[in-house]
């Protein structure tokens, strides 16, 4: 219980992360999403037994993450908090490819193994992309260029809606635990009947709050538009952030440079 | 359950990500045109009940587990199909951002399957149906049950399918059929009493919210909608088929190449523009040509995998190591010069 109450407390983090003010915070959101997508395409198209190859692409989030002043621990802890599915599913791969591909000294590693690693090491690295990209954008932000590239404006103002009533609804259900816990002995589980009780009241209690919202926002004017206080304004040293980063990429995806590098270096030695 | 970027291939990601577009595109206009506006606090506070509500655990009887309420069809029952995709797509996208559930690529993947199915299949096909006009607690738990099982059903099936045909993970379809769908079957019964509970509980405190959508609309063409659906399963099962043809076997013109002259293609010539360019079209292949199990066997038979040449082996350790290092080394660089720009 604590553990979700913990990860929702989180979401704090991540936006007091997201006000710092640096080189990548100011840059234009929507650069940042792209970049990212470009990223995380490029990474997931690599056949699934690299992992030499993959390794290049690391520069990229370690340059938010030290440029951007983003907490490394902090970040780890979160993608790790989430690797339980990818795990689940790529483990299976050491199981059922058994083909040795790999030599190291007289060690064989199989083809499951590498696959196993691969998908670990895309796992980081996409979930981590993502994770920067909020935490130095802020969602607010990422919301907004969303809305800019073309989404729909009834679902980025139900992004931000979301959003902002997270915070209220998680504290008011958690006050409700709470009380149910204290109130119960030896620490008897919450029965389906009491469930299904405790959450018809927490919804009840937020549609009368969606109504006093509403009633609260015609008053101030809301006709369902989205008015930026700054406007999103692209520069164009931002562009070549973008296609910079993204020819750095596709050089990357198209040429193996670590195994380049590596028969390099195997001439020198030999 | 939560598909993963790491799991999924840019052409199913593509593919999923291009039907989810579509839907959202679809469910907002739809929004837009026959929503009083009231609902769009509620969508958004109801995305936010969500997340809340799955901070109420609850013991699951008979076994010492707990769990949550999901969410689909509790809220296609309170705002409708389409209100409800947007809020689910909405609590997705959240769940990705800040808790690195799934990934951006999957996110396409992740709202279809746990957006689509109960909203625009489970919930009209099901528990619409069976609930129609005439609510009743006896209605409604068995409508409940019903859809959140199809519904999950149909999502667990859709993440066998991404996986299968993404071709990262080495899990038959068969086995990953039978890890998944009775798993998901007991989910979907859990998941459909406490969605039962929750709808009962607020029917009989204010019956008037959950009547509010079931009642039949004048305007309106259903039709349509079931039309529309049928139109994405179709493109989506046909872009997996496909894709997963590509990515296994040679294509026609290969294929009919080896069989009339015994070889791979015809050896083209390998300098100038021609070799380039067969590079650049073998380099930027989306799926990469993974052996079949079966060649592979026969191959490993006679002498070790070809593909095990320990040249190419050490090259690839050797070159991993120097990138490892020269990351590294970047991250101190970075660091260092922005340490003394805070100096001066």
């Amino acid at each position: 219980m604590s553990g979700i109450e913990s990860t929702f407390f989180d979401i704090g983090t991540m936006d007091a992360i997201s006000r710092q003010d640096t080189f990548v915070h100011r840059l234009d959101p929507r650069i940042k999403v792209l970049t990212a997508l470009v990223f995380i395409v490029c990474v997931v198209s690599f056949g699934k037994h690299d992992i030499s190859a993959l390794l290049p692409f690391l520069v990229y989030p370690l340059f938010l993450v030290v440029v951007g002043d983003v907490p490394l621990a902090y970040l780890l802890r979160k993608v790790m908090l989430a690797a339980p599915f990818a795990i689940l599913i790529g483990i299976f791969n050491p199981l059922l490819d058994r083909e040795v591909l790999l030599y190291v000294g007289p060690l064989g590693i199989s083809g499951g193994w590498i696959s196993f690693f691969s998908i670990l090491l895309r796992f980081m690295m996409t979930v981590g992309v993502a994770l920067i990209l909020v935490a130095t954008t802020g969602y607010h932000a990422v919301c907004m260029a969303l809305e800019k590239m073309g989404v729909p404006q009834v679902f980025v103002v139900q992004l931000l809606f979301l959003h902002r009533y997270l915070f209220v609804l998680v504290d008011e259900a958690s006050r409700m635990v709470r009380a149910r816990s204290l109130r119960s002995f030896q620490g008897k589980g919450l029965s389906m009947r009491v469930f299904g009780s405790m959450a018809g009241h927490l919804l009840l209690r937020t549609m009368d709050r969606a109504q006093r919202i509403h009633q609260a926002m015609l008053c101030r004017g809301f006709d369902g538009n989205l008015r930026p206080f700054h406007p999103l304004k692209v520069r164009a040293w931002e562009v070549l952030f973008l296609l910079g980063w993204s020819a750095f990429f596709l050089l990357m995806r198209f040429y193996n440079v670590p195994r380049f590098l590596g028969t390099l270096m195997q001439g020198f030695i030999s | 359950m939560h598909m993963a970027d790491a799991l999924i291939s840019p052409a199913v990601g593509g593919t999923m990500w291009a039907a989810t577009a579509g839907l959202i595109g679809y469910s907002s206009r739809k929004v837009k045109e026959d929503m009083d506006e009231r609902r769009i606090p509620l969508m958004g506070v109801l995305g936010a009940f969500i997340f809340a509500a799955q901070m109420i655990n609850f013991t699951i009887p008979g076994t010492g587990s707990s769990g949550h309420l999901g969410g689909g069809i509790i809220l296609a029952i309170l705002l409708g199909p389409s209100a409800a995709f947007l809020t689910l797509a909405s609590v997705l996208t959240v769940q990705a951002l800040f808790f690195a559930d799934g990934g951006l690529l999957a996110l396409g993947c992740n709202i279809f399957n746990l957006g689509f199915f109960p909203c625009f299949v489970a919930y009209p096909l099901v528990f619409k149906p069976i609930v129609r006009d005439r609510v009743n607690q006896r209605r409604i738990v068995i409508g409940a049950v019903l859809s959140s099982v199809l519904g999950l059903q149909l999502g667990a099936l859709g993440v066998v399918f991404e996986t299968f045909f993404s071709r990262i993970s080495d899990l038959p379809l068969g086995t990953f059929l039978l890890l998944m769908q009775p798993i998901h079957l007991a989910i979907g019964i859990v998941e459909g009493l406490v969605t039962a509970a929750v709808v009962v509980f607020v029917w009989k405190a204010r019956p008037e919210i959950v009547e509010m959508t079931l009642a039949p609309k004048p305007a309106g063409p259903p039709a349509f909608r079931k039309v529309l659906a049928g139109l994405l399963i179709a493109a989506v099962v046909t872009g997996g088929f496909i894709s997963w043809f590509a990515s296994t076997h040679p294509d026609g013109l290969e294929w009919s190449l080896s069989r009339s002259t015994g070889k791979e293609g015809i050896e083209p010539p390998k300098k100038g523009i021609h070799g380039w360019l067969a590079e650049l079209q073998q380099k930027t292949a989306f799926l990469p040509d993974y052996a079949f199990k079966g060649s592979k066997k026969e191959k490993a038979s006679g002498e070790a995998w070809p593909a095990a040449d320990p040249g190419t082996s050490v090259s690839g350790l050797l070159g991993g190591t120097l990138t490892l290092i020269a990351l590294f080394g970047i991250g101190l660089l970075l660091k260092r010069r922005k340490k003394q720009h805070v100096r001066h």
